[in-house]
């Protein structure tokens, strides 16, 4: 008797399910343990910020183990994260949660799944002045997100604004570094070297 | 006298410069050496990592890279008085020292640079750490002329500096006392501040306010709750959010919080007797002066803070213009 053949019909070979918690586990520097997560919760009860995300990253785990590879990346979870770290030190079977955040938010912008654009654009606009500059520049940064993303706060931030330049809190024009040359030729070569690693878990 | 190279982080070169300017001034009493790492680059805080997984370590690795060419064979220490930039320095080297793949992709692209860097021969340390560890409370302690008599306050760790602490330097992830201990020896009243490693926003305030409003509002009100004078960090990041945006979460939730937020090294200024506007006192939105002045310190009148914009006439057709520095005072003067 052939037992495939009974099994109910899955959209998803069963081999893409096994693989995308393997794809994210070798996306990620080091031993994540994310393959020991007992779905005990203890992460998403110490998040700060887990009431504001579509899925606690116990939830978010057992998505990935079950193949939801969409769903996961699509989620805000990962983009919600404030590397605060507390889930990482709870967690009791040290799987390196915040590190799995960060890999998910790579696969998330590399597949174009993002749905939280305000922490894309934040990022990418925060690593392009750092490759500019070789170091980040706050009133740039700043205010293109609020142009951007809040436009409609912008007065509301206004003050602000002009409270950071009054206490001299704030510059107006970047500051580059001497070798800023050096430091452009080691992230080209750097972001060559990432594309690669990306390829190896991006179907 | 110890020596270490400091590596300031972008935020200490403006928005947290009163932190610098107080560990430049309390520097003597410390006999800290303290040498710039050389042509640092920023350490990528939390955006780099969201990106890429090889450039945000060979972006750290540069800095390490310098740190180690600098330091003429005495392997060198690097102290990072921002908790981010910490966490980065010694994540990063903690990466590659256990993970031989990533060492080898960082190496190859900072190759690409002239550059090489070999897993664990730099180490990383926060200020705090420092302080505490190699500076010691003695020490410390002897240098207090003006103790802290009477002043309440609130030690607030926040999360990078104590977590993941992937090289044991603190003594608890989640109930830290290094600073609680710091602040005890000038002779400040500790509050046992039971949200001392709470998050305070990060980088949230960016992405979606109302977040982070609410991570702000939980720190501060639970430092209003144990009456606290001021809240001490050693973030510039938990400085910004905890300050300069008490007063848009004071409005978010209309309540009326008044929380001074000071760098502990400020603090240690005060203690060791020196004068108020070398520390970069005065330079915070929420106004210290009040509290200082429990402790007998007087700050000079406050600068002017650019007013809130006007209300706009709901019938009003002209475009919505800025309101000027001064609040319009002059135009107000010649009308009158």
């Amino acid at each position: 008797m052939n037992i495939v053949s009974e099994l109910p019909p899955s959209e998803l070979p069963l081999v893409m399910a096994l693989s995308f918690q393997r794809r994210v586990i070798q996306a990620t520097a080091g031993d994540s343990r994310l393959e020991m997560c007992i779905q005990c919760g203890t992460c998403g009860g110490s998040c700060p910020s887990g009431p504001d995300m579509e899925h606690t990253p116990r939830q978010l785990f057992a998505m990935i183990r079950a193949g939801m590879e969409k769903e996961v990346l699509a989620s805000n979870t990962p983009f919600y994260c404030v590397s605060c770290y507390f889930c990482m030190a709870r967690c009791p079977q040290e799987v390196h949660i915040t590190d799995i955040m960060y890999t998910l938010k790579r696969m998330s912008i590399d597949g174009g799944y993002v749905t939280t654009k305000a922490a894309s654009d934040l990022s990418q606009s925060f690593i392009g002045d750092v490759e500019k500059y070789g170091r980040s520049f706050e009133f740039g940064l700043a205010t293109r997100q609020f142009l951007r993303h809040h436009p409609r706060d912008i007065l509301k931030v206004a003050p602000m604004g002009l409270g950071m330049l009054s206490r001299g809190r704030m510059d107006l024009t970047p500051h580059r570094i001497v070798g800023i040359d050096e430091l452009q030729s080691i992230l080209n070569r750097a972001k060559v070297l990432d594309k690669e690693l990306l390829a190896e878990v991006m179907p | 006298m110890n020596k270490y190279l400091l590596y300031p982080g972008c935020s200490l070169q403006r928005n947290a410069r009163s932190y610098r300017d107080s560990l430049v001034a309390i520097q003597p009493e410390l006999a800290m050496e303290l040498e710039e790492v050389d042509d640092w680059n920023c350490c990528g805080a939390t955006e780099y990592g969201s990106v890429y997984a090889v450039a945000r370590h060979a972006l750290v690795a540069r800095n390490l890279a310098h740190a180690k060419a600098q330091s003429n064979g005495i392997p060198p220490t690097v102290v990072a008085p921002c908790s981010a930039c910490y966490l980065n320095l010694s994540k990063t080297d903690h990466v590659l020292r256990t993970d031989k793949r990533m060492a080898s992709l960082v190496n190859d692209a900072l190759q690409a640079g002239g550059l090489n860097y070999q897993p664990g021969s730099v180490g990383s340390r926060h200020l705090l750490d420092v302080i505490y560890n190699d500076v010691g409370l003695e020490v410390i302690r002897s240098h207090v002329t003006n103790p802290l008599k009477g002043l309440r306050v609130a030690p607030y760790y926040g999360c990078m500096i104590v977590r993941p602490d992937v090289d044991d330097h603190f003594s608890s992830t989640e109930y830290p006392l290094e600073l609680d201990e710091l602040l005890a020896a000038l002779g400040a009243t500790v509050i046992d501040f039971p949200l001392k490693t709470h998050c305070c926003g990060g980088h949230m305030t960016q992405i979606s306010p109302e977040v982070a409003y609410e991570m702000i509002r939980r720190l501060i009100a639970a430092g209003d709750h144990y009456r606290a004078d001021v809240m001490v960090t050693l973030c510039p990041m938990c400085q910004l959010n905890l300050d300069a945006y008490q007063g848009d979460m004071n409005s978010h939730f209309k309540t009326d919080y008044h929380v001074p937020v000071l760098y502990f090294t400020q603090l240690m200024g005060l203690a060791f007797g020196h004068d108020p506007l070398e520390l970069g006192l005065g330079k915070e939105f929420v106004s210290a002066r009040d509290a200082l002045a429990r402790i007998g310190v007087e700050l000079p009148e406050e600068e002017p803070v650019a007013p809130k914009p006007a209300v706009r006439r709901k019938d009003d057709p002209s475009l919505p213009m800025p309101t000027p520095l001064d609040g319009g005072a002059k135009r107000e003067e010649k009308g009158s």
